[in-house]
């Protein structure tokens, strides 16, 4: 059962193996502290759902069931928009349009569609943890990365708990490359992740 | 059997022509623009091109020794790279720039790709665009005034106003001015006295007293090196004809601000990066077509594109961003323009 939740992390990697939910991967990964709160706002989605449409699996016809999955996702995805906006303003401005469109993001319904509706309630649950601790994971070492390079500074935080905090870890003297934050250094920083990812599984 | 009777399949014609050859002759040819560009702009131009040189080597080495592949430096596609980046920064920027652009041209744009012969773009030119959208404020502000020169070419304070290069002015102060319906008149009357002298002054830019990125200020020279190429054979001449041709003509059509047919096009041709790029850029042996009818179209096409940006762009000068443009249409080109085959 363990495993369920283990494989969302490197062996299925939603963004670097499955190639799924790309592009709010690229969209807010401008700093660390956006990729942890569009994980984190994924990882409650994705779970939630996850659990909701493993209960209900038997109940749904299958020619309608696209359309109850969203219904489902939409829900969570409202609640995380309110509280975000209600909570974590500053968060949700940054965030912007990606967090409704986490509802068609495509881990979710991949998820729902290929896991949940087929499996039981708690391997569902740590199917999403996984598959949502995998994104938040890439998201936040992506933001780091294009933030250091493309800012010089380093934004740490955890949406409501903890305050996010900048460091300027690069110095003064530091000339940023813009690049990094644009939308080309999202597709670099992405492609020089997945090829990471591939050299270590080769080498493990 | 008669030991002289020895069937073979073709090629039957062989030369001693190589890759490195070949390299190390557009190496010699960018030489007479490397003195050009010391003298113009003193030392400063030299050391940053032999930075810029040594960062697309010692990047080309270590990741070819990484990743275990034979070390190929020595063929001098690398020493090519790193030249003809440094030729596109303007010369007063950081000594880091030539380092960065060159390192990120040679690993994003060449050897991510497999190498020598495997890139998409050119190297230096994704280099270039890369600090153009890193870095613009070096890319744009830090021009210098060449050696008996001024940065537009002409003899006023404009460069006080804005300085910028030729292309620079025509573009920000002239075409802005004469498309501003609420200029004044002595406004009207001033850019039209620049837009005259920007066009008497073509010699400035033939010989090399203006400013600009390092390597395109004097056009004289780089069109020596391009005929030295030219006669040993080995860099295609219909590319920078037909690169030029149409910017030529397009440009005398629809380039100048103040209407159509007005465009001087001694000062369109040798002004901005058009000599560099047309000549030595578009004209690299793996990022442009194979076929002759492809490289008259290639070379129509960034031609169109370079008129295209000067004339409605953001940017002053196109050619960078049409060459790269260009790079990446030549598989479709290779394809649709196979000769026929002989007999068939």
């Amino acid at each position: 059962m363990i495993k369920e939740f283990t494989k969302g992390i490197l062996k299925e990697n939603p963004i670097l193996v499955l190639a799924l939910g790309l592009c709010p991967t690229l969209a807010v990964t401008t700093t660390a502290y956006n990729g942890i709160g569009m994980g984190v706002a994924v990882i409650f989605v994705l779970t939630m759902s996850n659990i909701i449409i493993s209960l209900i699996r038997k109940t749904v016809p299958s020619k309608i069931r696209i359309p109850i999955f969203i219904t489902v996702i939409a829900t969570f995805v409202t609640i995380v928009k309110l509280v975000m906006a209600g909570y974590t303003p500053s968060l949700s401005k940054q965030l912007g349009i990606f967090v409704p469109l986490i509802v068609v993001n495509c881990i979710i319904l991949g998820r729902a569609e290929a896991f949940a509706s087929k499996n039981g309630v708690l391997a569902s649950a740590l199917d999403g943890l996984g598959m949502g601790t995998g994104f938040t994971i890439v998201l936040f070492f992506m933001g780091t990365v294009r933030e250091i390079i493309g800012s010089g500074t380093l934004t740490l935080g955890f949406p409501i708990l903890i305050d996010p905090h900048t460091l300027n870890i690069m110095g003064k003297g530091y000339s940023s490359a813009l690049l990094m934050i644009l939308p080309p250094g999202g597709f670099i920083t992405l492609g020089i992740f997945m090829w990471l990812k591939q050299l270590w599984v080769k080498n493990a | 059997m008669d030991s002289k009777y020895f069937v073979a399949s073709s090629p039957h014609i062989r030369s001693d022509v190589s890759t490195k050859k070949i390299m190390w002759n557009v190496v010699l040819s960018l030489i007479p623009g490397l003195i050009g560009a010391t003298y113009f702009f003193g030392f400063r131009a030299l050391y940053l091109t032999i930075i810029g040189v040594l960062s697309a080597v010692i990047t080309e080495a270590i990741v070819e020794k990484c990743s275990g592949k034979k070390i190929t430096i020595d063929d001098g596609s690398a020493v090519i790279t790193g030249i003809l980046l440094t030729f596109n920064l303007p010369p007063g920027v950081s000594w880091w720039m030539p380092i960065v652009g060159a390192a990120f041209g040679i690993l994003f744009g060449k050897m991510i790709f497999g190498g020598l012969g495997n890139n998409i773009v050119n190297p230096a030119l994704l280099g270039r665009a890369f600090l153009m959208a890193s870095w613009p404020v070096q890319m744009t502000t830090k021009w210098l005034a060449p050696r008996g020169g001024s940065i537009p070419g002409i003899s006023t304070n404009i460069d006080a106003i804005t300085g910028a290069t030729p292309l620079g002015v025509l573009k920000v102060f002239v075409g802005e001015t004469l498309a501003n319906p609420s200029a004044t008149p002595e406004q009207l009357t001033q850019a039209k006295h620049i837009l005259v002298q920007l066009y008497s002054h073509w010699t400035n830019l033939f010989f090399g007293n203006v400013g600009g990125v390092i390597g395109e200020t004097s056009a004289a020279l780089l069109i020596i090196g391009f005929l030295y190429l030219l006669i040993r054979g080995f860099i295609s001449w219909r590319i920078p004809l037909a690169y030029i041709g149409t910017a030529l003509l397009l440009g005398w059509i629809f380039g100048a601000p103040d209407g159509f047919f007005k465009m001087n096009v001694l000062f369109y041709i040798f002004s901005g990066g058009l000599m560099l790029g047309a000549l030595f850029m578009a004209t690299d042996m793996v990022t442009s077509p194979i076929t002759p009818r492809g490289r008259w179209i290639f070379g129509i096409g960034c031609g169109i594109l370079t008129v295209i940006i000067r004339r409605w762009g953001g940017y002053p000068e196109g050619v960078s961003y049409s060459i790269l443009l260009m790079n990446l249409t030549v598989p479709l080109i290779n394809r649709h323009t196979v000769p026929k085959k002989f007999g068939v």
